[in-house]
């Protein structure tokens, strides 16, 4: 069993230090209190050594049980939200779990493993568990995929890899990420190792009441996707949350949407970082601008060392993930040990600006078009909050790019039909304006909402 | 609208999209002497999928592509009939 020198996440916990907490919608728990106390109610020693799957219905019950498992188990497979309960089974089965932690809330199905803990976060007095020194293996899922997701294995040393700076107790933490997903996940060891405390979404909240606790807790530093950006732009309760650092991942980040949270938060520093579940902490770009630049491209002196190889983004970096989990598992990197991301990028005049996934083309009679590069167009009409680009079949060329949209405010009244045919107008103007001819949508359809995923990015329908 | 007076409204105004100069859309006007391209045929089935509800080239395996404008509106036209008939 490999052992860490690594300090594990409980020794980022300290009694006597300023008090930080983790506020979700129905509860707080005091961070400190964990020094002496546990959430999983004493039975932390039957969990040593063991490949443990992590399973509850909220975020908050997770952190705890996070804290506590590292340097404890031997794996800990940290399921989502949103993974179907028939899943399970399969993760069991390929992960080798032997012990599972559940809130008691989130239903387990039929999955089979004898040793069942319960994590609360009323915490209980516990002497303290000396950590088993092991070197944990974080296991986290794909998002944005359709059947079985895959299991990815982190070391802990990896995933905070990115995190530098000194403690500051002053930074509150928000996200509108879940914690049990790559881009949450950051957000959480951040704010553990960081010292501070972080404010929590809950299953189901509404974004106005997730807002309002975001403002009340006075959170100083806001993450999440663009398109949960987008939808927070929507509410009115945007207004009472006044961060001073605004960070986007996890999709593209175009310019139309950093220029709204610049318009938002005049006084904020905004970046926009570039991670994956596989490749990890890419890296973070804070000039205001969509993209990145070109220097970053090859040996660069830093430890993240990217390429371009055939339009994709190729990362090869110590916070990359070690592995895909279970037998006949593909390998997660080349032999040069770069990991392919499969995001798409177009050098312009000096900066790399990312185009879209390779997986999402849309093939115009023998013509590609990536369905962000469109969006990012009709984005920067100032009437659209966001849009959707995606392909109709079509008899003559295959597909065709046809798309959704989402207006700020829908017009009304009297001269709503006529004004709506000018938008459609406007927005095939800008298009053709910008984009080659067998890119420019062939339909342009207002809707009242356009769906988000539970991983927050856009979700998108591949025919 | 006439099925017939949708897709000609809808041929001018991909023609215009594109600044394609139009001949006389007659019954008799071989397509592929339109001026519109593929891509333009493409735009157009697309839209009056959006408009009429139905894109007969693709709902059924046995419709060839129409020679002149006056086949391209029957297609249409018979495709509109045969969806009455089933509902």
């Amino acid at each position: 069993m490999p052992r860490s020198h690594w300090p594990s996440l409980r020794s980022s916990i300290n009694s006597s230090g300023p008090l930080r907490y983790l506020w979700a919608a129905g509860a707080t728990v005091c961070l400190n209190d964990l020094a002496g106390g546990t959430s999983l109610g004493g039975r932390l020693p039957e969990l040593c050594g063991k490949s443990v799957l992590l399973a509850t219905a909220e975020q908050i019950t997770a952190a705890l049980a996070l804290i506590e498992l590292d340097g404890i188990a031997r794996r800990i497979v940290v399921c989502p939200p949103d993974l179907p309960t028939e899943y399970l089974s399969h993760l069991v089965e390929r992960a080798e779990i032997d012990a599972v932690v559940t809130d008691g809330v989130r239903a387990l199905g039929d999955c089979n493993v004898p040793l069942r803990v319960t994590c609360t976060t009323t915490l209980a007095p516990a002497p303290s568990v000396p950590s088993a020194g092991l070197r944990t293996e974080w296991v986290l899922l794909t998002s944005g995929t359709t059947g079985v997701p895959k299991m990815v294995a982190h070391s802990i040393a990896g995933l905070t890899g990115a995190i530098k700076g000194c403690l500051d107790p002053d930074i509150v933490w928000g996200t509108f990420y879940d914690i049990r997903r790559f881009g949450g996940l950051q957000i959480f060891l951040r704010a553990l190792l960081g010292g501070n405390s972080l404010v929590l979404s809950a299953c189901g909240e509404a974004v106005a009441d997730h807002l309002a606790r975001l403002g009340n807790r006075g959170v100083t530093h806001l993450t999440g996707t663009p398109s949960h950006w987008r939808r927070a732009l929507m509410s009115p309760a945007l207004r009472a949350v006044t961060p001073r650092y605004v960070r986007l991942s996890g999709e593209i980040a175009d310019q139309a949407i950093l220029d709204q949270l610049r318009a938002f938060f005049p006084a904020a520093s905004i970046a926009h970082a570039y991670a994956s579940t596989e490749a990890g902490v890419g890296f973070e770009v804070d000039d205001g601008l969509e993209g990145f630049p070109a220097s970053m491209i090859g040996p660069n002196g830093g430890d993240v060392h990217m390429e371009v190889v055939s339009g994709s983004l190729h990362i090869r970096s110590p916070r990359a993930a070690t592995r895909y989990i279970g037998p006949g598992s593909p390998d997660l990197c080349d032999d040069q040990g770069f990991v392919d991301t499969r995001d798409m990028v177009e050098l312009r005049d000096g900066r790399y600006y990312f185009a879209g996934r390779r997986d999402g083309i849309i093939n115009v009679g023998g013509l590609k078009v990536h369905p962000e590069e469109v969006e990012a167009v009709i984005n920067r009409h100032p009437d659209v909050r966001m849009s959707l680009v995606r392909s109709r079949r079509n008899p003559i060329t295959g597909e065709i790019v046809v798309a959704e949209v989402l207006l700020r405010t829908a017009p009304t009244g009297e001269s709503a039909a006529s004004r709506t045919a000018e938008l459609k107008r406007e927005i095939m103007q800008c298009c053709r304006a910008d984009l080659a001819e067998h890119k420019v949508p062939a339909s342009i359809r207002f809707v009242s909402t356009l769906d988000v995923s539970e991983a927050g990015k856009l979700a998108r329908y591949h025919a | 609208m006439s099925i017939r007076l949708t897709i000609t409204s809808q041929i001018e105004q991909v023609a215009d999209e594109q600044k394609i100069k139009l001949p006389p859309l007659t019954d008799g006007l071989v397509l592929l002497d339109s001026g519109l391209d593929s891509l333009c045929f493409a735009i157009l089935v697309a839209r009056l999928e959006d408009s009429l509800g139905i894109d007969p080239f693709t709902a059924s395996d046995d419709v060839y592509f129409p020679v002149t404008l006056g086949d391209f509106v029957r297609v249409y036209e018979n495709a509109a009939k045969s969806l009455a008939v089933a509902s």
